[in-house]
């Protein structure tokens, strides 16, 4: 008998364009980026790894709330974002904050969801996308109509989703990507590999070796990527996203990285299940630094600009803490008048009820 | 005896029933090495190994479904749901797979399934971590449900919930985790599930609740025997099936009563615990029973919390009321 696993995880090798050593390693595949364009990726990422930085902190101060540290993540995050267009609609998890604000939610906006205030929750005008999951998984099924309905529309847009290794297990997770298949919807999904769902590793996720395989059986083009590289990350969500407009059907990508810090902000102690070898064995990987590499190499950063990019980030953190503090405080009033389109008898005599407590 | 938290007593409770049925397994996101994101599961990997402790890939449906089949197997499965937000998850596997399994079979099967998880507000989650759903719980039929208000309880009724031959959901409010210490037995001690507890005797009202809702209705009580009305104070312990006797006991003795949940208004066991009353004691009854709950919107965001959960001023304001009706 012929045995079908073996023919399918060979397929599924690590794509990647620039090495750790910050060396083009498959020319071929590198997209057409300007100079500027890769100047404003490094910006992002450098900027966004200051963010992270700033914002464990200030949670450690009390002054933020829900937090989960994207540093490492940021090739996987911010390559897969620079490939989309303004039309392009996000459906994020709960880490994919730095693509909401590359993809125009104001920051103090990002701190007033942290801190649960719904105002982080509201998309301005002209922000494709929904604030970031929390239940994990909800999110693909959600990705998979969106790409149905923007076909249905004849929009040249995607649907991307984020989610993690973890995510990947989930019922959602397989249901729309088989969705996404059978509909041949304009979407993209994205699983950010970084080994471990809060303590449990990958390995004990699926006994399948790669996520990318699993495309296979929803019948949808699969992708391994090196997440740490941020080259790879574009060219493959670029790819996938015009395969997507054309008709050709949504990818799975999955992106190889890391989380250096704690799962959230909320106690998670990762010396109880990783130990510092593998820390530094990713941290060796790092994104930044070897596209750091990279651009220098070809005589395009300086420190000078990377020190500019820290001094901008580390003023608008200051500012949009300041214009967070000065929201006012959530009501439950408020909250009542969210509910529905009209107030219920039974919550207006609540409200009545909750405004006087409010006023007192 | 010892002193433990809540949560020491949880965790002590699962360690002395892997200790007593070989049948019996824990298992859950993160419970193996990383002993659940609470701890509730500190060490118990390490004592009884990764066959009987371990961790799941991540899907709540995968959870409840590899627990009926389990059960099927005549295993004895303590699942933990990590936080009951996400049991939505896995409604099917519970309302309806689990909780009708002996019905289905004709009354030969059964689902000694006992679905362990955190829940309650007031401790800045973030959305559908801190909501209160026992009451869709306790709408389905076949199933039991279970809310500790203290330590020592919560080893008791754990216990007998693992050791129980139906389904049972275990709530564990998570602001009551660590909050206080209490002396809890080493040996093992079972309580009978479907038992409410007289926290305090009272003659002139009776306040029933549950869960962390048992602290503000005592708390309230204090203040309001300063005030000169002594309050008696139920804590139901198990909120599905309720214990209606003790209520009714109480109530036929101080012939009013205020009824709390910590969640939103409509529907739910307050609402049932109210409808039980009239129709068993209304002669009984000096004043309409009042409601403490919270309004009815999805559980806050967090930064409106503190106002949204019911307090105990809220409760000694609806006990004035009945007062003086
Ligand atoms: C339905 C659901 N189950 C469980 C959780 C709790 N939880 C939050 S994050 C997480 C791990 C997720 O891991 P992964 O998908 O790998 O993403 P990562 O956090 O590593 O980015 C878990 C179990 C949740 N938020 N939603
Ligand atoms: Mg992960």
């Amino acid at each position: 008998m012929k045995r079908s696993l073996e023919n399918i995880e060979n397929q599924f090798e690590m794509f990647q364009i620039l090495n750790e050593k910050g060396e083009i390693v498959n020319e071929d595949a590198m997209p057409e980026l300007s100079d500027d364009d890769l100047k404003e990726i490094m910006r992002r990422m450098v900027y966004t790894r200051i963010l992270d930085q700033r914002s464990i902190a200030l949670n450690r101060q009390g002054r933020l709330g829900f937090y989960a540290p994207t540093a490492g993540q940021e090739a996987s995050q911010l390559g897969s974002h620079y490939a989309l267009e303004k039309e392009d609609f996000i459906l994020p998890g709960y880490r994919d904050v730095p693509q909401l604000i590359w993809h125009g939610l104001p920051l103090y906006q990002a701190f007033l969801f942290s801190r649960g205030h719904f105002h982080g929750n509201q998309m301005p005008e002209g922000v494709n996308a929904v604030s970031p999951q929390i239940i994990i998984g909800a999110q693909i099924t959600q990705a998979a109509g969106v790409g149905i309905g923007m076909k249905k529309r004849g929009k040249d847009a995607i649907a991307i989703t984020y989610t993690g290794d973890g995510g990947a297990s989930q019922g959602d997770f397989y249901e729309g990507i088989n969705f996404a298949g059978a509909f041949n919807a304009q979407a993209v999904f994205v699983v950010q590999n970084n080994r471990y769902a809060i303590s449990v590793p990958v390995e004990k996720q699926s006994a399948a070796q790669t996520i990318a395989q699993k495309a296979v059986a929803a019948g949808i083009e699969g992708i391994q990527v090196d997440g740490m590289d941020v080259l790879a990350v574009y060219a493959a969500t670029k790819d996938a996203r015009e395969r997507a407009i054309n008709g050709e059907g949504p990818t799975l990508i999955e992106t190889l990285t890391y989380r250096y810090g704690p799962h959230t902000m909320a106690g998670d102690d990762p010396t109880r299940y990783r130990t510092e070898e593998t820390d530094n064995e990713w941290e060796a990987k790092d994104p930044i630094v070897r596209f750091r590499t990279f651009l220098e190499t070809k005589g395009l950063w300086s420190e000078e600009e990377e020190n500019e990019v820290i001094e901008q980030a580390k003023e608008d953190v200051k500012a949009a803490i300041k214009k967070a503090d000065e929201q006012p405080k959530q009501k439950v009033t408020e909250l009542m008048d969210i509910m529905y389109e009209e107030l219920p008898a039974s919550l207006k005599e609540q409200r009545e009820e909750y405004e006087a407590k409010e006023s007192k | 005896m010892a002193q433990m938290t809540m949560i020491q007593a949880i965790t002590d409770a699962m360690r002395t029933e892997l200790k007593n049925d070989e049948n019996v397994l824990v298992f859950g996101e993160d419970v193996g090495q990383n002993g659940g994101v609470f701890r509730a599961t500190e060490g118990l990997q390490k004592e009884f190994g990764e066959d009987r402790v371990f961790d799941t890939p991540l899907a709540e449906s995968g959870i409840g479904g590899m627990s009926i089949g389990l059960a099927l197997q005549g295993f004895r499965p303590v699942p933990e749901i990590q936080f009951f937000g996400f049991v939505f998850e896995t409604m099917d596997a519970i309302s309806g797979q689990m909780a009708r399994y002996r019905y289905r079979s004709g009354g030969t099967r059964t689902m000694p399934i006992t679905v362990r998880s955190p829940f309650g507000g007031g401790v800045h989650t973030p959305e559908l971590h801190a909501d209160s759903l026992e009451g869709l719980m306790a709408q389905q039929p076949g199933l039991k449900v279970v809310i500790p208000s203290n330590p020592y309880d919560a080893k008791g009724l754990l216990i007998q919930s693992i050791r129980d031959n139906d389904p049972v959901i275990f709530l564990e409010h998570m602001k009551l985790y660590r909050s206080f210490r209490e002396e809890v037995p080493e040996e093992e001690y079972a309580i009978e599930l479907g038992k409410a507890e007289v926290k305090r005797e009272g003659k002139d009202v009776t306040l029933v609740a549950y869960g962390a809702m048992v602290h503000t209705a005592l708390k309230a009580a204090d203040e309001l025997e300063e005030n000169g009305v002594s309050a008696e104070v139920i804590d139901l312990r198990t909120v599905a099936p309720v214990d209606y006797e003790t209520i009714l006991e109480s109530v036929k003795k101080t012939n009013r009563a205020v009824v709390l949940q910590e969640a939103q208004k409509q529907a739910g066991i307050a609402a049932a615990v109210v409808s039980e009353i009239q129709e068993k004691a209304i002669l009984h009854l000096e004043a309409p029973v009042l409601r403490v709950a919270a309004p009815d919107t999805v559980y806050p965001f967090s930064q409106a919390e503190t106002v949204w959960l019911p307090n105990h001023n809220d409760v000694v304001e609806k006990v004035n009321k009945v007062m003086n009706f």
